[in-house]
């Protein structure tokens, strides 16, 4: 028999409907697994065994007596930002130390409800503040891929970088993962798996920990677009708790693979042809291209004249948020305490104690950019430029695109404590390019490996939807996978 | 615009984090290169353009004004550094 952790969600689900194993099994050789495997990732910052099977003997009963659901039986994992009820939710930060909320999250409520299982929670940048990981309380996550011939330990990209690790390791089925500026899509392609932001509004935001509330938006990493079709499914809801959630119908995006693309237009922005950009990159979108053209599709080149706008936006819009989002952190109701000799100074060491350097550094950014002279020049000026970051998607799809192909990244993996990226955030910033612009339009985006580069590092491409054109994507990707293949590391742990 | 140490001070007061000299100073780079980043924003034609409000067109759903949940303070508490008979407990503020 093959190992029960190399199944892929769709294939443990038929396995476990034909009673091959139960979800005691799957959920036992998942933990097994973790425990051998944990040490070398640090992909999970909580692994919760007793839960798991407890949930997972619970999804046998109901398979007995007939109740199955979508997910039933199949073990993730959890990003740290998800509130889970009386387990470790901290947003890897230290600031809520020991926090055990007594409350379950929308999204991993959904998922419960449909049968799945919980392994633990997942390691990822504090606050989702990062691009590789490294922010974390926690530590740094490592990379299940290594370049050919290297030793060297490479980030998984971030913030879902435990969720991104853990999913290309087979430490879990699937990962609930989050995407502000690209955390969803950046660490599924440095990992050579499959992360879809949708929408805003698809997924509720309630009991999600806030970084930036405008941006944040829930959405899985699967292994493959399959997979990542079936949890989306699961996790989306209209949810009273949060209003802007949205009350449409949610498609069966599973049923959306294998449709064909004959016909679609696939826009190509030339925006996204960046100086500097590495040539396997280029080589990557031009083979994406012509998976597309031999499926049917018909390519059209397109202009989104205000891309190069969105990061710089970015970074006055996110920050900002989040300055007013983590003002809760004040040793009060939750977390960290430091004492002071009064209030104010009990407030301000435990910010000090209890917040990272990243985070400190946007909270800093955010404070000024919207303190009294600044707001118009800065805050002001970011969202007008966003509406024009919007228009430009709008005019395009407005032209008869149907979705739009862009590399994932700028680059592949890059290595733990590069120094070049750690003495300047600004260049860090940097990975965001390609994704940060769905984000500023509240547009869905996919990524989906397509190849790997000269040193055998797994590479993405992203494709960008219509508001709530999900399916669209979900069948685009799909033909990429079929062309490209899947992408698994070579086991060396 | 840039930052000098005396802003970053005012800033980091404002925003209630205690900075050491040596962390202040650091931040003064910092906060100038990204400043500096986002400076090119500036050049962008935005006559007539609406900031934006909300990504999604849509009106924000509203709900009745009935109560839904209560009686949890044991719950609202429960992960406070300090309490007392549900109360929380802070550092003294009126003399």
């Amino acid at each position: 028999m093959t190992e029960l952790t190399s199944l892929t969600i769709a294939e443990a689900r038929d396995k476990l409907k034909a009673k091959d194993f139960t979800a005691v099994d799957l959920t036992k050789a998942y933990l097994d697994a973790i425990e051998a495997a944990n040490g070398v990732f640090n992909a999970y910052v909580t692994v919760t065994p007793e839960k798991a099977l407890d949930m997972a003997k619970a999804s046998d009963t109901r398979r007995a007596s007939g109740t199955v659901g979508a997910l039933e039986g199949i073990p993730l994992g959890i990003k740290d930002l998800f509130a889970t009820e009386d387990v470790h939710t901290q947003a890897c930060s230290h600031i809520l130390d020991g926090f055990k909320p007594k409350y379950e999250s929308t999204v991993t409520q959904n998922l419960w409800d449909d049968g799945a299982v919980m392994l633990g929670k997942l390691n990822m940048d504090e606050f989702a503040m990062g691009s590789s990981n490294e922010t974390s309380f926690y530590g740094p996550v490592i990379n299940p891929w290594k370049a050919e011939g290297s030793n060297q330990q490479l980030v998984p990209g971030g913030s879902s970088g435990g969720s991104a690790a853990a999913v290309a390791a087979h430490l879990c089925a699937g990962a609930t993962a989050t995407d502000t500026g690209g955390s969803i899509r950046q660490p599924a392609a440095f990992t050579g798996t499959v992360g879809i932001k949708p929408t805003y509004g698809r997924c509720s935001r309630w009991g999600t920990v806030a970084f930036a509330s405008s941006l944040d938006q829930a959405g899985p990493i699967a292994r493959d677009v399959r997979d990542a079709a079936i949890l989306l499914k699961s996790m989306a809801s209209v949810d009273a708790k949060d209003t802007t959630s949205v009350d449409l119908p949610i498609p069966d995006y599973e049923a959306a693979l294998g449709q064909s693309v004959k016909g679609m237009k696939i826009g190509i922005p030339r925006e996204y042809r960046v100086d500097g950009m590495p040539e396997d990159i280029e080589k990557l979108w031009q083979k994406g291209i012509a998976y597309l053209k031999d499926a049917g599709a018909e390519i059209v080149d397109i202009t989104l004249p205000h891309t190069k706008y969105a990061l710089p936006a970015y970074y006055i819009v996110a920050p900002a948020e989040a300055s007013s989002n983590l003002a809760r952190y004040d040793g009060v109701r939750y977390g960290l305490r430091v004492d002071g000799k009064d209030i104010v100074d009990m407030y301000e060491k435990t910010r000090a104690a209890g917040f990272g350097t990243e985070v400190k550094r946007r909270i800093m950014i955010g404070t000024y950019v919207l303190s009294a002279g600044y707001y118009d020049a800065y805050y002001l000026q970011a969202q007008k430029v966003r509406t024009l970051i919007k228009r430009d998607f709008e005019q395009a799809f407005h032209a008869g695109v149907d979705a739009i192909l862009t590399p994932a990244t700028p680059s592949s993996a890059f290595g733990i404590a590069d120094e070049n990226l750690a003495n300047d955030p600004v260049a860090m910033y940097l990975n965001d390019i390609f994704t940060v612009t769905v984000n500023m339009a509240g547009l869905p985006g996919i990524a989906v490996p397509a190849g790997l580069d000269d040193k055998g590092l797994p590479l993405g491409l992203q494709l960008i939807g219509k508001p709530f054109e999900e399916e669209t994507l979900f069948r685009t990707a799909y033909v990429i996978e079929q062309a490209a293949g899947k992408f698994t590391p070579a086991k060396w742990w | 615009m840039s930052v000098d140490l005396a802003t970053v001070k005012r800033v980091a007061r404002l925003a209630r984090l205690a900075v050491s000299e040596e962390d202040a100073n650091r931040m003064v780079g910092e906060l100038n290169g990204i400043l500096g980043f986002v400076e090119q924003l500036s050049e962008v034609d935005v006559t007539g353009v609406e900031p934006m409000t909300s990504v999604t067109p849509m009106d924000m759903r509203k709900r009745h004004d009935d109560v839904t949940d209560g009686n949890k303070a044991d719950d609202v508490v429960a992960n406070a550094p300090s309490t007392d008979r549900n109360f929380f407990l802070v550092p003294k503020v009126v003399e």
